[in-house]
């Protein structure tokens, strides 16, 4: 809310301001160094990435994303964010609307719980579930006498994904909906819809943008992920191998371009994650703007 | 989001549809296709992956069983311990005997006389540690005292994790006590040089191969045997050269099969022939191919050019045994640990 406030103050005050406007090379030199910085730090590693992988003909490159155990690994990753981000939107959506639309005690906790896994380094989640899941962990005798295999195996992977991936639909819903408030969601009782009527009419059209968002920052984490996943999977070729485990396999094979094809294609997923956020976060701020202008009563300035 | 209540249900159907799809395709158990996980050390990756064609191959002729070897490479340590957590390796295939001990003491998986289930005190190959230097050897690298001087930079992984770089430091002491005058404290004051002398310290050897060949950190690289064969294979004489010191350690990397995990999975007469065809002529050959030194002296004649002859030490001759060498130099407090904090 502040930062919409700060916004508008700011451009007002445009012309007043260019009197003590820094002087023009000062500006350029900032501007080159951040260029620099981006080139040098983002940009030519992303193109190396590329270099690498079709440094043997893009043929090579193509021919070593259709590598079985590539492929394996494909499935998994699909799998895993399959699962975990359709999971964590219903969480996030239902998490987001119980914190923004109503008071209780205990709030604070919730909201503390649900930023837990950004907190955690991932590898510590990893080595959590170890102790949890692990032959000598807290669960791990009795799933042993049941022949259940949590850990090194596919649903550890899973459960590890959904952990790290938790809390990007909520943190995103939160400020949106808290900025929109609920007079809309009274009125729409008062008129006599039910509770999922109101969800499915009022709340839900009113956030699609931002739940989108979270999506999708949510699914780009989930494909991504490595230290949590690294920890639990047990790194058996083919079989509990993502995709980001797979390319540092095959790196410590000597196989680096088929390391970096795999790369360059989750690259690929990253620029096309990145053009779509920064197309919805320009669509949620107009949300943001409207929701703000028609709910703000003028005495707040 | 105005969909009507049909096309709801057939979306939410097909997503089901592509779930269970995926599930099945990763969790499917062919019926008549036997499983086995062969936990191993990194740089065995290439010889395991020419092995296992090979005994699938031999098996499927013998018995009509199609067996399916599935690998997983690691930081010997590492791997030891999700073996431990729960990791269900029919067969364990690491870097030291110290690790497999481990699996045996810690986590009740194999019996602790392991070793003597199979020849050669379960080494079917041994390798040794050698040094790999830049081309031409402009530094004149030619036996370990040239490690400790004071213009040489080393680049060998960290004892307390990789298993390889157990053997590293094990080869330094042992020379070190071989010298004239030799003692524990002479050996440990010259490790301590060496390791002045070693500014990145990775996890695993294939790490540290990496960090002196792609990120072209320093002037020599102390690794297995056969990994230094392999990297030259890899890159050419024309970037690294091989320098084999006066003497070395006799690196002994032992395999066994698990028995709580071959009994659970019923593999347990599949996990010990592969294992057995491991001392074979063929699975001797094999080795040799990948720069591993034969346990079997009339295979190990035929690659005398290979190998040449190096005057190779055991680690009983130096440390005693693995608990020993453990207790004493790798465990928090040991004379690494004392060495590195100085």
């Amino acid at each position: 809310m502040a930062g919409t406030t700060q916004k508008r103050w700011t451009s007002g005050q445009a012309k007043s301001r260019r009197g003590t406007e820094d002087p023009w090379y000062i500006r350029w030199i900032l501007i080159g160094v951040a260029a620099l910085f981006a080139g040098v730090f983002l940009i030519l590693p992303l193109a190396n990435v590329f270099g690498q992988a079709f440094a043997k003909g893009w043929q090579t490159a193509f021919g070593s994303l259709t590598d079985p155990d590539t492929i394996a690994a494909t499935k998994l990753t699909a799998l895993a964010t399959l699962i975990s981000v359709p999971l964590n939107t219903v969480f996030g959506v239902a998490a987001a609307w119980l914190i923004a639309k109503f008071e209780f005690r205990g709030k604070a906790v919730l909201t503390t719980l649900i930023d837990l896994p950004f907190s955690v380094s991932p590898v510590v989640t990893g080595l959590v579930y170890v102790l949890l899941f692990g032959l000598r962990g807290y669960f791990g005798p009795w799933l042993d006498r049941h022949d259940i295999q949590i850990i090194f195996a596919v649903p550890g992977i899973v459960l590890a994904t959904i952990f790290v991936t938790f809390p990007f639909v909520a943190r995103e819903l939160i400020p949106l909906m808290q900025a929109q408030g609920s007079d809309q969601e009274q009125a729409a009782l008062t008129l006599g819809a039910t509770g999922w009527q109101t969800f499915w009419h009022v709340t839900l059209p009113s956030i699609k943008w931002g739940l989108l968002y979270g999506v999708i920052l949510c699914t780009a984490r989930a494909v991504g992920e490595f230290g949590a996943v690294s920890v639990v999977s047990g790194h058996i070729t083919g079989i509990t191998d993502t995709l980001p485990l797979r390319i540092e396999k095959l790196d410590k094979e000597y196989n680096s371009v088929a390391a970096f094809s795999i790369a360059a294609l989750l690259a690929v997923l990253a620029l096309l994650t990145l053009g779509l956020k920064t197309w919805l976060e320009h669509r949620q701020q107009r949300e943001l703007d409207l929701a703000q202008t028609s709910s703000d009563s003028p005495d707040e300035h | 989001m105005n969909w009507s209540g049909l096309q709801r249900v057939v979306a939410g159907i097909a997503a089901a549809l592509v779930l269970a799809a995926l599930l099945r395709t990763l969790t499917r158990q062919e019926p008549g296709i036997v499983r086995l996980l062969n936990v191993s050390y990194d740089p065995t990756r290439e010889f395991y992956a020419e092995f296992n064609r090979e005994f699938a191959q031999l098996w499927q002729q013998k018995t009509g069983e199609t067996v399916r070897i599935q690998q997983s490479h690691g930081g010997s340590g590492k791997q030891a311990r999700s073996v431990i957590d729960g990791l269900r390796a029919d067969i364990v295939t690491l870097a030291l005997g110290y690790d497999i001990d481990a699996i045996s003491s810690k986590g009740g998986l194999l019996p602790s006389d392991w070793a003597s289930r199979l020849p050669s005190n379960s080494c079917p190959y041994t390798s040794t540690i050698v040094f790999l230097v830049r081309k031409g050897n402009p530094k004149d690298i030619q036996d370990w005292d040239d490690l400790v001087r004071s213009n040489v930079t080393v680049v060998t992984p960290n004892p307390k994790t990789g298993g390889g770089a157990r053997w590293n430091y094990l080869a330094a002491w042992g020379h070190a006590l071989h010298k004239p005058g030799g003692s524990p404290a002479t050996a440990r004051d010259f490790v301590s040089k060496l390791y002045r002398n070693a500014p990145v310290l990775d996890t695993g050897a294939r790490a540290s191969a990496q960090t002196f060949s792609e990120r072209k950190i320093g002037d020599v690289l102390i690794t297995w045997e056969n990994e230094a064969m392999l990297l030259l294979r890899e890159h050419g004489t024309n970037r690294f050269a091989l320098v084999r010191p006066s003497e070395s350690i006799l690196a002994e990397p032992p395999v066994a099969w698990v028995d709580r995990v071959v009994t659970r999975k019923k593999t347990a007469e599949v996990a010990q022939a592969y294992l057995t065809h491991l001392y074979s002529d063929a699975g001797q050959n094999l080795a040799a191919k990948h720069f591993y030194r034969p346990s079997n002296p009339a295979v190990a004649a035929r690659y005398e050019q290979q190998f040449p002859p190096m005057r190779l030490f055991t680690l009983a001759e130096i440390a005693g045994s693995w608990a020993k060498a453990q207790a004493e130099h790798f465990a928090d407090g040991g004379i690494f640990d004392q060495i590195s904090s100085r």
